[in-house]
Formats: C-alpha cells, structure tokens, sequence
C-alpha cells in the first residue's frame, strides 16, 4: 500500500501500518500549540472536562505563545495572558514564551515609544514563526495548534494543522486527536522563480486555480525540483496559506535544508529531540496532481474581498491605495522585510504604510544586517515605514482598536498578510488587496498597486 | 438527536468567514467564562457587511437572536479556527447551519463543541430562501420544508460524525467510547 507524505505521517503517529483517506485515526500528537486568544478557552475546557486537579499530558509538548493581542490596552487582552501564565506555573509548562521575563502581570503602557520593547527576554512573538526559530518543527512529527496558520509548519516535512479550543483541550488531556485522514493533492513545482517574483505569489497562484475551497478537507503536498532552492522561509510562505484554499495541512517533503535549519534551531534553544523524517511513497494515490512552473509566475495580487481573487499586479496597477502593511505568519519574516527594503532603499513611500516584524528575532535581524552601512531597518524608516519593535499579529487580523497598523476606517489596503476578506484587518469596510513583499514595497511607493519589476534593478 | 428544529431562518451568501462570524476584536472574550459565552452571543454575524446585510441577526442590545437557522452558500466558516465562532452563533441562540458546504475547521468545532449542527444541503438553497422565511428541519429524514409548504429540500445526513453530534460533542462521545474517564465539572 503505497501512501503519500501526510498518510504516511499520521499512520505512523496512530501506529497502524498504512491508512487510507476517509479513514478515522488516533493520532498521538508530537506538540500542542496554543495563545493567548484560544489558550484560555482551551484551559476553560480542560478543567471543565479533565477537573480543577488534571495535569497535562505532557508539560514538554505543550507550546504556549501569547502573540495576538499583546500590545494593546484592551484589559481583557491583557488578563487572557495572565491566565497563560497562572496556568503555566500550575502545570510545569516547560516552553512558554512570556511577554514578561519577571512574572507579576502584564499590562502595556501606549505612552512608550514604538522604537522601544515592552516585552521581555523569552518573549517570542509570532507563534507560527517562533515554533520553528525555537526548535519545536521537526520532520515526521504531528504539531496541532489553536490557530488554522499552524499548517505553516508543514514546511519541515511535518503534518501540521489548526484546531478548535475543545480537540485542543482533549490534545491536553489525552495527546491524542481523532482525525480523518486527508486525500492528498500533489503540486510539482519545477523551474525557479524570475526577478521580482517571491513564495508569496507561489501560493497566491495556486489559490487563484484551485479556489478558495479547492482543497477543503484536503492535505497538499508540493515536491519537485523546484523545491531545493526555496529558502524555508519561501516554504512556510506557501504552507502558512494553505488553509486559505481550505485546506487541512500542506506539507513539503524534508531535503538537507530542512534538516539543517531544524537541527540548527534546535541546538540554539536547547530543544534538541531525535526525530526520523519521512518521505512519501513512490507510487502514492493522489486525487489531484498539477505541475507548476516557478519560472513563468508573475507578481500575483489577490483581489478584495477573498485570497482566490487573482490577477497580476501588473493588470490592477491603477487601483488606488490609502496603505501599506507588511507583517504576519504569512509577510512579516527576516526576507520578507529585506525583500521590501531592496524595493524602497533609497526611496520615499507615497502612502501611509506600516511593518510590524513577526518576531524580535526579525527585529534583530533586520537591525543586524548591514547592507552599505544601513541596516534593512534603517533602509525602511528612512523610507518612510511605520516600524514597531512589537512584534506581533497586530493589524493582520484587525484586533481590539488600538491595534498597531489597524483599518480603522474604510480605506484601501495592499498587505503581505493572508486574508482579505470583509474587517479582517479592522473596518468591515476596508478593502484588502494580497501581494507579497516586493509587491506591497511597490505599491507603497506608487500609491496604487504596481509591478514590483518596475521598482527592481 | 433532536428530531426536529423550526424557526426563523437568516440568510447569508458565499464565504462567510470567521471574521464576519465573530469579528476579531471580540475574541479576547473567553467562551468558558459564562458571562463572556453570552457576550460573545451579542456579536455574532457583527462582522458582516451592513449594506449586504441590513437585516441583522443580532437587534442591538438583544442577548437571544430572532432566529433560529442559517441557511448559507458555499464555504461558510472559512478562515480560522477560533472556536468562538459557533460558540458566538449557539450561544446567540442558532441551532443548525444548513449550507452548501463548510470549511473544515468549522465544521469540526461544530461537532466538537455540539454548540450547532452544521448539515450541507443537497443543493445549493441561500438563493430560494429569504431571511425571517419560517422553516422545519427534520434531521431524522434529513429534510428541510418551509412552513406550510409540501415541498422538501433534502440535506445530507452527517455521517461519520453523526455518533458526535448525537452524544452531545466530542468530550460526551470519549465518555461513551471510554477515552475520558473523568466526570465533566458542572458549574
């Protein structure tokens, strides 16, 4: 019985020797991801479920990243980390990510400056990001977490994907999740991409072709040579948007960068575990399989008011724009922002425009890379970028009001985040237009949506 | 299983999102709290666009919506997998969801919840139906009639899932099945 990549995965993790799609399987879970805007919910129904006493499964598999709604004055916001936290020091969670090193509680102060951080030393930002800067991604694993962007993770060669408050609680109490297991879609892409191309228009292609449902209930898996040259940030830029095609996981097969990366992460943090990668079987069934060619995609936009709303950016280059944002799981790590300093360097952004590092990692980064005596940080300030060193969700998904980056009035966005349906980033009214980083720069510079391969020399 | 569900429907098109479901700004709510389940009630279709939408599920101020189903297109609950989004409908006091088809993740916290009965329908019906339209839904027969009409609009049973949803969701089914030992805790 042959078997793709997920199958494979999830037949070893319920112990069985093969599966086939439909099937219902126990799986055991390698890690458990939560928030801080599921993570009390999931706790509420833990307790409810398992009793006041219960202990977790595991404190080593439990992962819990505050992120969403962190530098806000919202009370509630702040109290939801508290409740992380208490509950943290209850069980023994051994990885939790604290906004603050010193306990106490957490509350933001707006009156501080934006160039200065208000978290701490563990604090790590977006969890998507964070899980595998930590060490916590590895090859063959099953990574489960409160948020539908946990399918980024897919990028390692693992199955990853977004779960509700009660599976999750369940996950806590047991380390198992019933799960059906997908039909698999195989994308091979082939070829490399052309200048001014970025992961982001990769996905935003597919998403164009397949729909927004296209993959509902599905895994995808992408393969082909076109893969070894995609950096794993590129990966996870294709594996985080999976979900926007409905899908349950997307998973790339794990090659020596995988490897590399996992095993690099893993010793910086301290979170070295064995793990034994798994490839798909030669011979597997798949129920769809396309072949993409890196090198014929062009910048991609999705349209307002859904991610399969494509076109070219150089088609709708005279839609009109009041913003600019770069930031998320999806547009906000080291190379997303690099990618955007390249376009801008040197230039002035026309419209109002906001960068919010996915995680102080990033921050780092970017202040640390030195390009002619300028940091990519100080390529994009100079230009004109709203920059903030809360790293965060921020504007990606709207948030309490005074969000860093938020719509709140009903203007026209282009944003290197993941949906762009009506109020995600804020106003119900807003318009938000998809594109990746050397798109969103720009855009910035022009003021409407523009080629990026104007911009570029 | 309840056998049956009449109400008042709410109508709604293609793609409705979690966004438009539970706006984000409301998801510092915690569904366990109880005082904060019924907030989250107040809210839910906050999200969707008031010029598409002028009817609204929610009256201001009103903790109990007038209705009772959803009938929806293609999609409905695509996006992410804040649980708050059925917690938000059942708790506004919405029983079924009878759409076209569903993303995945909602889907699942409906079952997993048992806050709603998520059931695609066999066609595709938000285009023949008008909200404040008064329906039956027979679940046993898996069939949707208007009231006072002969005519059936067939859904499709739950399947596979059905043993869920019937013992009351995810943790009542472990009971059954002997993965959960531990009685809930009633507050």
């Amino acid at each position: 019985m042959k078997m793709t990549l997920t199958e494979k995965i999830l037949a070893r993790a319920s112990e069985v020797s093969h599966v086939i799609p439909g099937d219902s399987a126990m799986v055991s879970v390698d890690i458990l991801m939560t928030h801080d805007v599921c993570g009390p919910g999931t706790i509420g129904v833990f307790k409810r479920e398992f009793g006041e006493d219960a202990r977790v499964w595991d404190p080593e598999k439990l992962v819990i990243i505050p992120d969403h709604y962190i530098f806000t004055s919202d009370s509630r916001s702040n109290r939801n980390v508290d409740i992380l936290r208490e509950f943290v020091a209850d069980q023994g969670v051994r990885y939790f990510y604290d906004v603050i090193d010193d306990g106490g509680v957490w509350r933001f102060d707006p009156n501080k400056s934006l160039a200065l951080p208000q978290y701490g030393e563990q604090y790590a930002g977006v969890c998507h990001i964070a899980l595998p800067e930590k060490g916590h991604t590895r090859p063959g694993e099953v990574l489960v977490g409160t948020d539908s962007h946990t399918c980024t993770a897919g990028a390692f060669g693992e199955f990853a994907t977004g779960i509700g408050n009660t599976d999750a609680a369940f996950v806590m109490g047991t380390g198992r999740i019933l799960l059906r297991i997908p039909e698999t879609m195989y994308f091979r892409l082939v070829g490399e991409l052309s200048g001014g191309v970025m992961a982001k228009d990769i996905i935003l292609h597919i998403i164009g072709d397949i729909g927004f449902d296209g993959a509902t209930y599905k895994a995808m898996q992408f393969g082909g040579e076109g893969v070894a040259a995609m950096s794993m940030e590129d990966r996870m830029t294709v594996a985080n948007m999976g979900v926007e095609a409905g899908a349950k996981n997307a998973v790339f097969e794990a090659d020596a960068r995988t490897h590399a990366f996992v095993d690099a992460a893993a010793q910086a943090n301290g979170t070295v575990r064995p793990y034994e990668t798994i490839e798909p079987d030669v011979g597997a069934r798949y129920v769809y399989e396309s072949t993409v060619d890196l090198s014929s995609l062009e910048p991609t936009v999705a349209m307002h008011p859904d991610p399969s709303q494509r076109t070219t950016a150089h088609a709708c280059r005279d839609v009109k724009l009041d913003r600019a944002y770069i930031g998320s799981c999806t547009g906000g790590k080291t190379g997303d922002f690099e990618a955007f300093a390249r376009v801008v360097r040197g230039k002035r952004v026309v419209i109002d425009t906001f960068g919010v590092p996915a995680t102080p990692q990033v921050v780092r980064e970017l202040k640390a890379t030195e390009n002619g005596g300028r940091s990519a940080w100080d390529v994009l300030v100079e230009a004109g970028v709203n920059m903030t060193v809360s790293a965060g969700c921020a504007a990606c998904l709207g948030g309490p009001s005074d969000t860093f980056g938020r719509l709140n009035e009903p203007l026209s966005c282009i944003s290197t985040t993941n949906r762009n349906f009506p109020g995600r980033m804020g106003h119900p009214d807003a318009r938000i237009h998809l594109a990746s980083p050397y798109t969103v720069a720009a855009s910035a510079l022009a003021g409407h949506i523009a080629d990026p391969r104007d911009y570029l020399e | 299983m309840d056998d049956t569900i009449v109400g008042k429907v709410y109508v709604v098109g293609d793609n409705i999102d979690t966004d438009q479901i539970i706006p984000a700004e409301y998801l510092s709510l915690v569904p366990t709290i109880p005082q904060e389940y019924q907030q989250l009630g107040t809210y839910a279709l906050r999200g969707l666009p008031a010029d598409q939408y002028p009817q609204r599920l929610m009256e201001p101020e009103s903790v109990r919506s007038d209705y009772t189903v959803i009938i929806a297109g293609r999609n409905f609950g695509c996006g992410s997998s804040r649980e708050h989004a059925p917690i938000a409908l059942g708790a506004a006091g919405i029983r079924i969801v009878i759409a076209e088809s569903f993303a995945r993740i909602f889907f699942r916290n409906c079952v997993a919840t048992g806050e709603l009965y998520p059931i695609e329908s066999q066609y595709r019906l938000c285009d023949d139906f008008r909200t404040g339209d008064r329906v039956e839904v027979n679940l046993t027969a898996s069939q949707l009639r208007t009231d006072g009409s002969v005519a059936m609009f067939p859904l499709k049973p739950l399947g596979e899932v059905e043993e869920v949803v019937a013992a009351g969701g995810l943790f009542a089914y472990a009971r059954r099945k002997g993965w959960v030992q531990q009685p809930a805790v009633v507050s």
